[in-house]
């Protein structure tokens, strides 16, 4: 059994991340990856920055592990969520899960994801082609800043 | 006693800083210490009832704060 999260500043490998998870006991391994994406509610995204409120990220990230554990019965979960400036196409979230069985893996990943959006505090600030910048909430609306 | 508010995102914009230090009377509650940030400058674009965390766990707006707190106030998270 494999648990790990992490909070990282350095591009996210997947396929690392997916060895770490090999096993001949597990029968389904799935990858999920958040990138940044070039649109967003009509505007020209050139790129997005991540911050966080570290250390409880750091917590809530290995609760949001333990959770999905426990609510699935998957065997392997790693998460790993990636901060700082980040291009288009590059990923800010990386989940892989195994299990014996494809719906254990399947149900896990589904978890970890909303759980994230519900609770890590884990912000980001779009960078448009027009040279602004906003903060943007868990539903991907931009919010003006107060004067 | 005194409590450090953490400030993130827009919310650290808005007041210019990423922390303030908050005199309070023993015994504030977390909404009476967030009716305090919202009463100062750039507080004014805080909500009533933000999502807060005490010591790095998520807390309701009756918990009661100690001396020596941290206090976050969480603006909507967007991670992911």
């Amino acid at each position: 059994m494999t648990i790990r999260t992490a909070i990282v500043r350095r591009p996210l490998d997947i396929a690392a991340l997916m060895a770490e998870l090999h096993d001949s006991a597990n029968g389904a391994t799935l990858a999920f990856l958040g990138h940044v994406r070039d649109v967003n509610d009509g505007r020209a995204v050139t790129g997005i920055e991540y911050t966080a409120y570290g250390e409880m990220a750091e917590r809530e990230l290995a609760s949001i592990a333990s959770d999905a554990a426990t609510a699935t019965g998957v065997t392997d979960v790693i998460i790993e969520h990636r901060l700082g400036v980040l291009a288009l196409g590059e990923a800010s979230i990386a989940i892989v899960t195994a299990h014996a069985h494809r719906d254990a893996a399947y149900a896990a990943s589904r978890f970890v994801i909303e759980e994230v959006k519900k609770r890590l505090p884990v912000w980001k600030r779009e960078h448009y082609a027009d040279g602004s910048r906003e903060w943007v909430n868990a539903h991907g609306v931009a919010t003006r800043e107060p004067a | 006693m005194t409590v450090t508010a953490l400030l993130f995102a827009s919310y650290a914009e808005a007041f210019g800083s990423d922390r303030v230090e908050l005199a309070l009377r023993s015994g504030t509650t977390v909404r009476e210490a967030v009716d305090a940030l919202r009463a100062m400058p750039g507080g004014a674009g805080l909500p009533g009832s933000p999502l807060v965390a005490v010591n790095l766990q998520y807390a309701t707006a009756d918990q009661r704060l100690a001396s020596g707190d941290e206090l976050a106030i969480i603006p909507p998270v967007a991670g992911g």
